[in-house]
């Protein structure tokens, strides 16, 4: 309830029309939420907060490192945190029984978005764990000869998506497992386990607009697939993952995927809108910009642009109002440019120089438009103050100069 | 210890009312990611970007750094005959800090001698800026453009003393 008032109240600093909470939430709703001053931690009184203008929150550019939860899934999860508030396991009384349930009720909503059976998926903390699952099993398998074939269905980092249906019909040939890490793609492209001849799946939580800390992993039934447990217990989840499976999590997560299937189609439409709006603009307007990842088989959420004779961090800072990522979130601490850019042969220094825009459910034309002008000023900007930019202007060819190395 | 501890309670209390705790001001061990106002001073107010005619002979340039790195910097200086350096400019490819770096060095040679800028560090550049350590290299490169610059403007000089003790 102190949730849902706070979150209301913040609401309420945008002018939304009332009652209009059934539908999908006013876009850009809670990236404009005025940010008041830390000293106060009493809520509202904006008559002493500081001017507007420095308080407000950055853009959400960076779906792919994780997504805010969809208002939906939201409530689907509440009551199981203040009121149904059982252990799924309890098999005595009431708050179990309807705690399990409700379990149940999101296994099936997950199974159902990738064409799988209920009893195929077991719960996990998130993709990780689940890849850890699944790889695992390859130590344990039955036959000392099994191999297994691990593919991301969707590229985080480029967005490009692989050939699942494809590289399936060739392990279910070769009687090879088939694993897929599909944390960017469930919810987003059509998937089916049996069409595909997916062995192993796993999925992520918070990739889907659902919450954070929990996942699953699809482990196929027929024919049968064997994994081991990561972490033993009292034997839940067929005692493929020990361990109290968390209610409220679980639901949202099974909310996130039955709103990803209604909405997976008209999603899909907005986004390739917005995101041809984004690369056509930006090439419109500055030369020498790349589109990395191939532009056919791409999901078009996830856009990463090479800007040459732009390093990509200062592009970042100079970008402070958007939340935007060079690289992989995982990667951003160390000073190596993307593997995955370096994997498909870009070349150094336009690997230095890109950013991964990603649009998603809650992404706004305003907001593409924002990105786009400030993008384009920025980096003439930064061109100006390059002296790779100057020497490319007069003439001068930069794969003949001999650099200094530091 | 105690304003740690009220400090603590308030970002607790900010959390729990679903506000975004304020990241600190001060960032001395803050990640690369934080950047400090100081380097986003720089990009935002640029000193001395730009360039001075490389063929003169009283204009030193420096250029450091490889794309493949992600870092270039060229530093130009211009000095007059008493060997007092006038007028510096720089342009940089790379991040914040690299930019920041590179902008404070033509600052910092403005109004020095050839010898005194030789006497710039990394470590009075990095200071300054409060640069964290994952990017202490990009005050190494600005102290290498410095130099570069200085060296090249040694080199440009030579043939005229030739010629002056020629005389």
């Amino acid at each position: 309830m102190l949730l849902r008032t706070a979150w209301r109240r913040a609401a309420a600093a945008v002018p939304v029309a009332p009652g209009s909470r059934s539908e999908a939430p006013t876009r850009g709703l809670r990236l404009r939420v005025v940010d008041h001053a830390p000293q106060s931690a009493v809520p509202s009184d904006t008559a002493t907060a500081p001017p507007a203008e420095s308080v407000l929150r950055p853009l959400y550019m960076d779906v792919q490192a994780t997504t805010p939860l969809d208002p939906r899934v939201l409530d689907a999860m509440l009551p199981y945190l203040v009121n149904y508030y059982g252990n799924p396991h309890s098999r005595t009384h009431a708050y179990g029984w309807e705690s399990e349930a409700a379990m149940e009720h999101a296994r099936q909503q997950v199974a159902s978005l990738i064409g799988a059976d209920p009893r195929e998926i077991i719960f996990t903390s998130g993709a990780t764990e689940s890849n850890n699952i699944a790889i695992k099993e390859l130590e344990s398998a039955i036959q000392p000869d099994t191999s297994l074939v691990s593919v991301m269905t969707v590229n985080n980092e480029i967005g490009v998506k692989q050939p699942i249906a494809e590289i399936g019909q060739i392990c279910s040939s070769r009687k090879v497992y088939f694993h897929t890490d599909a944390a960017q793609a469930v919810g987003k492209i059509p998937l089916d386990v049996n069409d595909m001849k997916i062995d192993l799946m796993s999925i992520s939580g918070h990739k889907i607009y659902g919450p954070k800390g929990v996942g699953a992993i699809y482990i196929r039934r027929r024919p049968r697939v064997r994994v081991e447990a990561l972490q033993s217990g009292g034997g839940q989840e067929r005692g493929m993952r020990s361990g109290t499976v968390p209610t409220p999590l679980v639901v949202g997560l099974g909310a996130a995927c039955e709103v990803a299937q209604q909405e997976m189609e008209y999603d899909h439409k907005r986004i390739s809108k917005l995101a041809d709006r984004l690369t056509q603009k930006i090439m419109k307007s500055l030369p020498d910009v790349v589109m990395n990842g191939d532009p056919e088989h791409h999901y078009p959420g996830c856009i990463n642009l090479s800007f040459a004779y732009v390093e990509g961090e200062s592009l970042l800072m100079a970008l402070k109002d958007v939340a935007l990522s060079s690289g992989s979130a995982c990667t951003s601490a160390s000073l190596e440019p993307s593997y995955v850019l370096r994997a498909i042969g870009t070349d150094e220094d336009l690997a230095h120089s890109s950013i991964r825009f990603g649009i998603g459910r809650f992404t706004t034309e305003e907001e593409v438009d924002y990105t786009v002008e400030k993008c384009i000023h920025h980096v003439k900007r930064l061109r100006e103050m390059s002296p790779l930019w100057e020497m490319v202007q007069d003439g001068i060819d930069l794969k003949s100069i001999k650099w200094t190395q530091h | 210890m105690a304003a740690a501890g009220a400090g603590r309670l308030r970002r607790a209390a900010s959390a729990l009312l679903l506000r975004s705790p304020r990241l600190p001001a001060r960032e001395l061990s803050a990640p690369a990611r934080l950047y400090h106002k100081k380097v986003v001073d720089h990009y935002e107010n640029p000193r001395n970007v730009g360039s001075l005619d490389k063929t003169s002979k009283n204009v030193g340039t420096g250029l450091v750094g490889a794309p493949a790195c992600g870092d270039v910097m060229k530093l130009q200086i211009q000095v007059d005959e008493k060997g007092k350096i006038v007028d510096a400019r720089f342009k940089t490819f790379g991040c914040g800090s690299a930019i920041a770096s590179s902008s404070l060095a033509t600052e910092w040679v403005k109004g020095k001698t050839v010898e005194e800028a030789l006497t710039i560090k990394n470590t009075d550049i990095a200071k300054e800026l409060c640069l964290p350590p994952v990017k202490l290299h990009c005050s190494m490169l600005a102290e290498d453009a410095i130099k570069a610059a200085l060296a090249d403007y040694k080199l440009k000089q030579e043939p005229k003393k030739e010629e002056a003790e020629k005389k």
